[in-house]
């Protein structure tokens, strides 16, 4: 069994807004992430996903616990140039539109991602020439969309022009954060399946995160699903999708309506998502969870070594 | 009798050089109790459709074609007309609820404003019937829910709240535009089986647009398949997709998770346009 390539161990992140009590975004979270296996990281908006993508590219301080990629620590990123050994991991953001430059070429943003490359002593080999083009032509677009600006491109186009830029710094890493969400429907399978199939050519790890359990199933090796802070359950993506045993997960995966033509309405799980702030004691799902018995509200569950965390299952 | 019945819409827009067509001649009839989808991609002019039916079109449009309501035509009316429909006869549910609620004003205060001046109820009848619409979107302690702000409900309570506005006044139509895009999946189930049994309950006729083909199998009766401007299918809901008798629907289909093609390769170097559904090469026009 090879190390893995990122290592994040019982990893807290907490913010402190003004005049409110701590948010625990992130509340002891441990993942592996191997070179070349795709990990999807499914949950609902304010379960902490984000965060921990976050964190694992230093944009976030952690306040506790320990990520470590390559066998270093990863520092959070602060006024000074970063370590070009962290140039090897990259993250590819939610919205096209806002993390492209606007006023720049798509070549010379593309060539960022290149020179950090070069600046780690990555020279170009034969087969990975140093050309904006080969990278755009890696993700499906022309040449001669070097010379244009991102305005000119559709949405699916312009994540296709992110993933060129990241891949373009080789990374070891790539970190997908809600990569596909602002994407028209029929272009989302598309650009996550790309994706995969780019980290796994060039060996890289993929740190996939998405509320959307259906793609992710698409292109994940292993799922972990996060809730409030925590991975309740985490598996192979064929046993977590055919045979999810944690309450929420399965609670997840029935809420998704199927393009069938049955006409089912999906079923509901009622309640919110509890304010982070103040989780619920006990299992952080139990006041909505819809197998709760005597004493879910006092015991909190861990994740167990084959991956599931419910006293359901309690050993 | 169809509830709305749109002929041949045409819609064009000032452009830079002349007029963009937006829509080429759009039909669809929706029937009371009935709800008809309209999918298809950003850009296929499905949201210019539903915007048409409540005269919020961008400043310049140009129509042509009839959109009738009842025995009125929507596009001959004057802006006054309209106003006495909009609201009061044909109700609206845009993607996303913090950006359609004001921030500033109290959800008892957006949700009789319209009661008041449609309706002409006096101030304590107008709460009244407030406070029973917010329990009927299931909104917990719908009297006190009245005197808060949209910042402090989650997504899918403010949904649900942008629903009871839109249904306040009974209206014949509504017009739901991505009403569950912006929304987490297990709080879509929620807001989709709301919609149903406001449609069953009211007799709504509603106009689902979405470009979520799950969403549209789990509510649609009716289904409508919008390209460029054009509906290029309708059919039942079940007819469209189990056996969409157009290309362009089976691609779309096609593109779905889990019925596309396993280890699709990276899409080679194509021209601008050849590419596949979703990632034409154009700049993308920003919706109002």
């Amino acid at each position: 069994m090879t190390a893995p390539l990122l290592s994040i161990r019982d990893l807290v992140v907490q913010y402190r807004p003004s005049g409110r009590p701590p948010i625990r975004a992130v509340a002891g979270v441990s993942l592996e992430v191997r070179a070349g296996e795709v990990v999807g990281l499914v949950g609902e908006s304010g379960c902490g996903k984000s965060t921990l993508a976050r964190a694992v590219c230093g944009l976030t301080a952690p306040t506790a616990g320990e990520i470590t990629f390559d066998g270093t620590p990863v520092q959070p990123l602060r006024t000074r140039r970063r370590d070009p050994a962290l140039t090897r991991i990259q993250m590819v953001f939610q919205d096209p539109y806002g993390s492209l430059n606007p006023r720049r070429r798509v070549g010379a943003q593309i060539t960022d991602g290149l020179r950090a490359a070069a600046q780690r002593g990555d020279a170009s080999t034969p087969d990975l020439p140093d050309s904006p083009e080969h990278f755009l032509t890696r993700v499906g677009l022309t040449a001669a969309a070097a010379q244009r600006h991102p305005h000119e491109f559709s949405g699916g186009q312009r994540q296709r022009v992110a993933i060129a830029r990241a891949l373009a710094a080789r990374p070891r890493l790539l970190v997908g954060d809600e990569p596909i969400s602002a994407l028209d429907a029929s272009a989302q399978a598309q650009v996550a399946t790309l994706m995969r199939a780019l980290a796994v050519e060039s060996g890289a790890g993929l740190l996939f995160i998405s509320h959307d359990l259906s793609v992710v199933r698409l292109i994940a090796d292993r799922i972990a699903v996060m809730y409030l802070g925590r991975i309740v359950e985490t598996g192979l993506t064929a046993e977590v999708w055919d045979n999810p045993r944690h309450p929420y997960t399965q609670a997840l995966l029935a809420a998704i309506p199927h393009a069938d033509g049955a006409g089912r309405l999906p079923a509901e799980l009622p309640g919110d998502v509890p304010d982070p702030a103040a989780p619920p004691s006990g299992c952080r799902f139990h006041p909505r969870c819809p197998k709760v018995f005597d004493g879910c509200d006092r015991e909190d569950p861990q994740l167990t070594p084959d991956g599931v965390a419910c006293r359901l299952y309690a050993p | 009798m169809n509830a709305l019945d749109i002929r041949s819409l045409m819609i064009d827009l000032p452009a830079p050089a002349g007029r963009t067509p937006i829509l080429r001649g759009v039909d669809l009839a929706l029937q009371p109790g009935r709800i008809h989808g309209l999918a298809g991609e950003s850009g296929s002019g499905k949201t210019m459709t539903g915007l048409a039916v409540l005269g919020l079109l961008p400043s310049g449009a140009h129509t042509g074609g009839r959109i009738t309501l009842g025995d009125t035509d929507l596009l001959a009316l004057t802006p006054g007309r309209l106003n006495a429909i909009r609201g009061r006869q044909v109700g609206m549910v845009f993607q996303d609820p913090s950006s359609s609620l004001h921030p500033m004003l109290s959800v008892g205060r957006q949700l009789t404003d319209h009661l008041r001046h449609h309706l002409h109820l006096d101030r304590k009848a107008a709460r009244t019937r407030a406070a029973d619409l917010l329990a009927q979107v299931r909104i917990p302690n719908p009297e006190e829910a009245l005197d808060r702000y949209p910042h402090q409900f989650s997504g899918g309570m403010r949904q649900r709240i942008a629903i009871a506005i839109a249904v306040a006044c009974e209206p014949r139509v509504l017009i739901a535009d991505e009403p569950t895009t912006a929304l987490d999946v297990t709080v879509q189930a929620g807001v989709l089986r709301l919609l149903r049994r406001l449609c069953d309950d009211l007799g709504l006729a509603i106009l689902l647009i979405t470009h979520d083909l799950g969403v549209m199998s789990a509510l649609a009766d009716q289904v409508s398949v919008m390209r460029d401007g054009l509906v290029v299918e309708t059919g039942t809901r079940a007819r469209v997709l189990t056996d969409p008798q157009h290309p362009y629907t089976r691609s779309l289909l096609d593109a779905l998770p889990g019925n596309a093609r396993p280890a699709d390769p990276p899409a080679p170097a194509t021209g601008p346009g050849e590419a596949a559904p979703g990632d034409r090469d154009e700049p993308t026009r920003s919706t109002p």
